[in-house]
């Protein structure tokens, strides 16, 4: 061990301060800086330290990378932030099983037991990781569908390319075989494509959040191959984040880890619903323009509709027209609405609505008896009462927004189409309740131009 | 098992209760720069690719290590900007007039 390892210390350290700044509002964005300059440390230590030889593959890595991930993250629209974490996964996620293949070119697959061990696993995450990412991109993109795909017997599958990937790494530790260690790639990419179609996009905050664990795990398995104590510790730190927050969302919706993994829940929903026959209240813009305006407290509920409908800067307007006439307006947000954590709030901060506005779960509820307004756009399942009063439903026990006990309630959907989970919500069929039936920002905006004249 | 792997596991124990104990009280609103500024520090594996990168010889040796460079600089740089694009939007409500 030389000095070498305490500068690598010292970028870890600000790993860890970075993220432990990252937790505060206030002090988040000098975390993020914090952590990005001990990433440059890091980087420099390591050309500098090492006796390169050739500066080409390096520099050209750097401009590519480089130019790609800057493009991604400058231009992407906050709506499509989930699938660009997803993307930012999976190339972290690629770059660990890279680095183990070429590991293996270079000894010629001779390792100590232990260190072939964390060859596989990182070739194994890594690829799993890789290709699951893309999958979660490819859902929340529109590329494929986001509906939960099954088949039969895919769990059998799972089970069998699993073992496969423990025999063919078996192989390779106990036998030396670069060729068994480089087929765990395929089967692990198989693996993961998979392991992610099953699970449908409301459940999308907990595959990304666990994709981004095992990014972290593939990172520190990749430390243990090529003997560095940096991307131990950063994929360590990675590794615990993501798996908190994914531990975080299977609460926020009442369910295991296990459950959204393996459940393909929401696959019933594709088949008819048995839909209540009771009427609904259908309110005009107008009806809506009227409750809100008159309203001395509104609870705002968005969900992934919101993103859909790109709904968020109309929203804005609304909310603040409705605060210029003396309405006090807040946002509730569901710690899985959306398609990541915080999806909701990152779309509401950028159309600038201040982040001490938006309450969570715990903040919101208590307030909603003394709601005048709870105006629900593109939300259903996080806010359907069968989830606190029916024991039979799929739903049962997820913590709800209990915007029904809100005044009055306005719904803003499209149809009376189930949500997700593809059961019917009888907060549409409250005397309470007025739905309004439109896209979500036409919604917004038909409704500010309404309480002009209101 | 050798003496540094034996220390790089507890390394990593370690490290991961730092992970969990730094991280399990963040508020919601933070989650999404939470999970895309860790997401780009899982692109530290960049020190193996450029390390790779450096002393490579043969095309598939270059060809995986250029790769590997490539890969964990698009996680580095676009997930450390857009993290703090995220966060540059992130704002209190200012101090309100009294009407």
């Amino acid at each position: 061990m030389s000095e070498i390892e305490l500068l690598y210390l010292l970028a870890a350290v600000l790993f860890i301060v970075g993220l432990k700044q990252l937790s505060t509002p206030r002090t988040a964005r000098r975390g993020n800086a914090i952590a990005a300059a001990g990433m440059l440390l890091t980087m420099v230590v390591t050309l500098v330290h090492q006796d390169i030889v050739s500066w080409g593959t390096i520099v050209a890595g750097l401009i590519a990378g480089g130019a790609v991930g800057a493009m991604l993250a400058l231009r992407v629209q906050m709506t499509a932030m989930p699938q660009l974490v997803a993307a930012f996964n999976g190339f972290g996620g690629a770059a660990s099983t890279l680095v183990a293949l070429y590991e293996i070119g270079n000894t010629d697959g001779v390792f100590a037991t232990e260190t072939g061990v964390t060859v596989v696993l990182t070739l194994a995450v890594g690829s799993v990781t890789f290709s699951g990412s893309f999958v979660a991109y490819a859902k929340l993109q529109g590329l494929v569908s986001g509906r939960p795909l099954s088949f039969p017997g895919d769990q059998q599958l799972n089970a069998a390319l699993a073992a496969g990937l423990v025999g063919f790494g078996i192989w390779g530790v106990a036998a030396d075989a670069v060729p068994a260690y480089w087929l765990v790639v395929p089967v692990a990419l198989v693996l993961g494509v998979f392991a992610v179609t099953p699970i449908g996009g409301a459940d999308m905050p907990v595959v990304i959040s666990l994709l981004n664990s095992l990014s972290g795990v593939a990172a520190a398995m990749a430390g243990f191959v090529i003997g560095n104590s940096a991307l131990i510790i950063g994929g360590a730190l990675v590794g615990a984040a993501g798996l908190i927050l994914s531990m975080q969302m299977s609460q926020a919706m009442n369910r295991s880890l296990a459950n959204v993994l393996f459940s393909g829940f929401g696959t019933d929903g594709a088949g008819p619903v048995s839909m209540s026959d009771k009427p609904v209240k259908s309110a005009t813009p107008d009806d809506v323009a009227i409750a809100l305006g008159y309203a001395e407290r509104v609870m705002v509920v968005p969900g992934y509709g919101l993103a859909v409908a790109q709904a968020q800067h109309a929203v804005r307007d609304l909310t603040t027209a409705l605060e210029a006439r003396g309405v006090e307006v807040s946002f509730a947000i569901h710690p899985v609405a959306g398609r990541m954590p915080g999806h909701m709030n990152v779309l509401l901060a950028e159309a600038d609505v201040p982040y001490d506005q938006l309450l969570d779960l715990d903040q919101s509820n208590p307030r909603m008896a003394q709601t005048d307004v709870a105006l629900v756009i593109g939300a259903n399942d996080v806010v359907n009462p069968s989830a606190r009063d029916d024991p039979s439903s799929p739903i049962y026990g997820m913590p709800i927004l209990e915007v029904d006990k809100a005044h009055t309630v306005i719904v803003v959907k499209r149809s009376l189409s189930p949500g997700f989970a593809g059961i019917d919500n009888p907060l549409f069929y409250l005397d309470n309740t007025m739905m309004f039936f439109a896209d979500g920002k036409a919604a917004m905006e038909q409704a500010l131009k309404a309480l002009a004249d209101v | 098992m050798s003496e540094p792997f034996v220390t790089g596991i507890v390394v990593f124990v370690l490290a991961a209760f730092v992970g969990f104990e730094v991280i399990s009280k963040v508020p919601p609103i933070l989650h999404t720069p939470l999970m895309s500024g860790a997401n780009a520090i899982s692109g530290i594996t960049i020190v193996g690719a450029l390390t790779a990168a450096g002393l490579s010889e043969g095309t598939l040796a270059t060809t995986l290590a250029f790769l590997a460079v490539t890969t964990a600089t698009i996680n580095v740089v676009g997930g450390f900007l857009v993290t703090d694009r995220m966060l540059e939007m992130f704002k209190k409500k200012p101090v309100q007039r009294n009407v």
